[in-house]
């Protein structure tokens, strides 16, 4: 059995007095694409701050590429939730990338043909090669993204975390995304923890699914957690899981609504109390 | 006017004015490349204030100027830095400094009676009046401004246009959040030689506002803000020598010309060559 690429060992996460997951014990093995699932809230971003050691667990331990989660790991990428970039800012897409190789170190930075050569690779793996001059407030929401994805992968991470890469995106822009992080996690066997409300768009990637949901868990392959008996059971709350051609559609019992058929990347809250786990960012 | 201005270069005090006009200069423009970026107008304006407190203090004293001026901005930099994390935060703390500061300044002021000239010289500048020990500290400080800066380029880049991806990658965003603060600090207190603390944003916006409205390459921008407080600061002090008018009108008028030329002719221009701005071919869409 390879070793894991991350593992969660009795964690247990808290902000302000709310427990938001407790006990979590899961590893995600090496070279695996792990969907990491969940309504608004359910701590999914903390989890990714927690692996990048932004945030320390209230209880238990998380183990991260053999050793303890530390800031700064230059073994991890992370493409954090898309929110734009000033219009105005004096910033290329190139120099955005070039910031993920060398933007830690100290110093001017003195000029290094290997490390341009680097960004030009990266920025030529995402196909962004046609903009990377342009001011990167001006490009559109898919174009940032391409770049942030080679900001993550410029420096060769073994573990990709990405946050919501697909959220304001067109379904032709989300699966062009979807298609650069899995041929990249194929090409090199590396490990990609993905976050994402919407698994659809992913779903032909994923070979670990971890669902959150008001500080429960489930783990395993997805089409043994995208089910109705496991979801039903993680909202205490009856779920129909729906696969429709090749969709996965989550149909939610609302408490106040009755039934309510909502998008799949709007996971259902259940009962009143939807903001009790939710963490802050 | 030009053999006028050469005789003019001939007195010490001209080359005083001269060689703090330059490192000034260029300091404001590389620090202010970040206060634009960092939206820290606000914060400039309340470190100018409050070392207007701290130079009114020392006059009372009887101490020079321009230590109570550096005194005034480095405390304000470590209260704001000690104080406001996030940019709300930031603002309401300088908004609730600032208005201590410049009430005891109004103190300072009331207290000492023969004080008007050195009040309005903090206020709009004196740049054609600084003597030659405040040349070699303004230099000396200038300096070691500019090499802190270097140090921290890099990662202070990072910390303000990415400060997600900064702090996973280690970067120590809160804490170079301070040291800039610092940083600003010592550059408002030599700005303030050349355009008083009223004026300050001139120096501390202007160039870094251009240089935006230019390029979107970083060296190139960085030069291009440098030659803009330059010419302002030096431009400035030549028609001011000339005139016998504050050099400070000068160096306001200067720097607002060259935001508006940044932002009307040679920026548009620039972006229809296609230099500076997003390219408009296939695939390289261009959202405005």
């Amino acid at each position: 059995m390879p070793p894991a690429a991350v593992r969660f060992e009795h964690a247990t996460l808290a902000f302000q007095g709310h427990t938001v997951w407790r006990d979590l014990s899961v590893a995600f093995e090496a070279g695996s694409f792990v969907a990491i699932l969940g309504p608004n809230g359910a701590g999914k971003t903390s989890l990714l701050r927690v692996v990048l050691g932004a945030v320390a667990l209230d209880a238990g331990r998380v183990e991260v590429l053999g050793g303890p989660a530390r800031r700064g790991n230059s073994a991890i990428g992370y493409v954090p939730q898309h929110h734009g970039f000033d219009r105005d800012l004096p910033l290329r897409g190139r120099d955005l990338v070039r910031l993920g190789l060398d933007g830690h170190r100290w110093g001017i930075g003195r000029p290094d043909r290997a490390a341009d050569r680097r960004v030009e690779d990266a920025i030529r793996a995402v196909g962004a090669q046609e903009y990377a001059d342009a001011p990167v407030g001006r490009l559109s929401g898919g174009e940032q993204q391409r770049l942030r994805i080679a900001q993550a992968l410029v420096g060769e991470p073994r573990l990709l975390l990405c946050d919501e890469p697909l959220a304001h995106l067109d379904l032709r822009h989300q699966r062009e995304i979807a298609d650069l992080v899995g041929g990249w996690q194929r090409r090199t066997g590396q490990t990609v923890l993905f976050v994402t409300h919407d698994i659809n768009p992913i779903l032909p990637l994923v070979d670990r699914v971890l669902f959150v949901v008001r500080g429960r868990w489930a783990a395993g392959a997805p089409e043994a957690i995208l089910t109705s008996e496991q979801l039903s059971a993680l909202y205490e709350s009856h779920v129909d899981v729906l696969r429709v051609r090749d969709r996965i559609i989550v149909v939610g019992d609302t408490a106040d609504a009755g039934f309510e058929i909502e998008e799949p990347h709007h996971l259902p809250h259940v009962g009143g109390e939807r903001h009790a786990t939710e963490a802050p960012r | 006017m030009i053999p006028q201005f050469v005789h003019l270069l001939g007195y010490p005090f001209v080359q005083h004015a001269i060689a703090a006009g330059v490192v000034i200069a260029i300091v404001s423009g590389l620090v202010s490349r970040f206060v634009v970026a960092r939206n820290m107008a606000f914060a400039v304006h309340a470190l100018a204030e409050l070392g207007f407190t701290g130079a009114a203090g020392a006059i009372l004293v009887g101490s020079s100027p321009l230590s109570g001026l550096l005194a005034g901005t480095v405390v304000t930099a470590l209260f704001i830095g000690a104080l406001g994390a996030r940019v709300r935060e930031r603002d309401a703390v300088v908004g609730v400094v600032m208005a201590f500061g410049l009430g005891l300044g109004v103190l300072f002021l009331t207290l000492y009676q023969a004080y008007g000239t050195q009040a309005y010289a903090i206020l709009f500048g004196t740049i054609t009046g600084v003597s030659r020990g405040d040349v070699v500290l303004l230099v000396v400080l200038g300096v070691v401004t500019l090499v802190a800066l270097a140090t921290v380029y890099r990662p202070l880049t990072f910390a303000t246009v990415d400060p997600e991806v900064a702090e996973a990658r280690g970067v120590p965003v809160r804490r170079l959040g301070i040291v800039f603060l610092l940083i600003l600090a010592v550059a408002v207190a030599e700005a303030v030689q050349v355009v008083g603390v009223l004026l300050i944003l001139t120096l501390l916006i202007a160039p870094g506002a251009s240089a935006e409205r230019l390029t979107a390459h970083p060296g190139r921008g960085a030069l291009a803000s440098v030659l803009v407080a330059l010419l302002s600061v030096l431009g400035g002090i030549a028609l001011a020598l000339l005139t016998n008018l504050p050099a400070s009108v000068f160096v306001t008028s200067l720097s607002f010309a060259c935001y508006l030329a940044a932002r009307f002719l040679v920026g548009p221009w620039l972006v229809g060559e296609g230099r500076a701005g997003p390219r408009t071919s296939a695939g390289g869409a261009v959202r405005t």
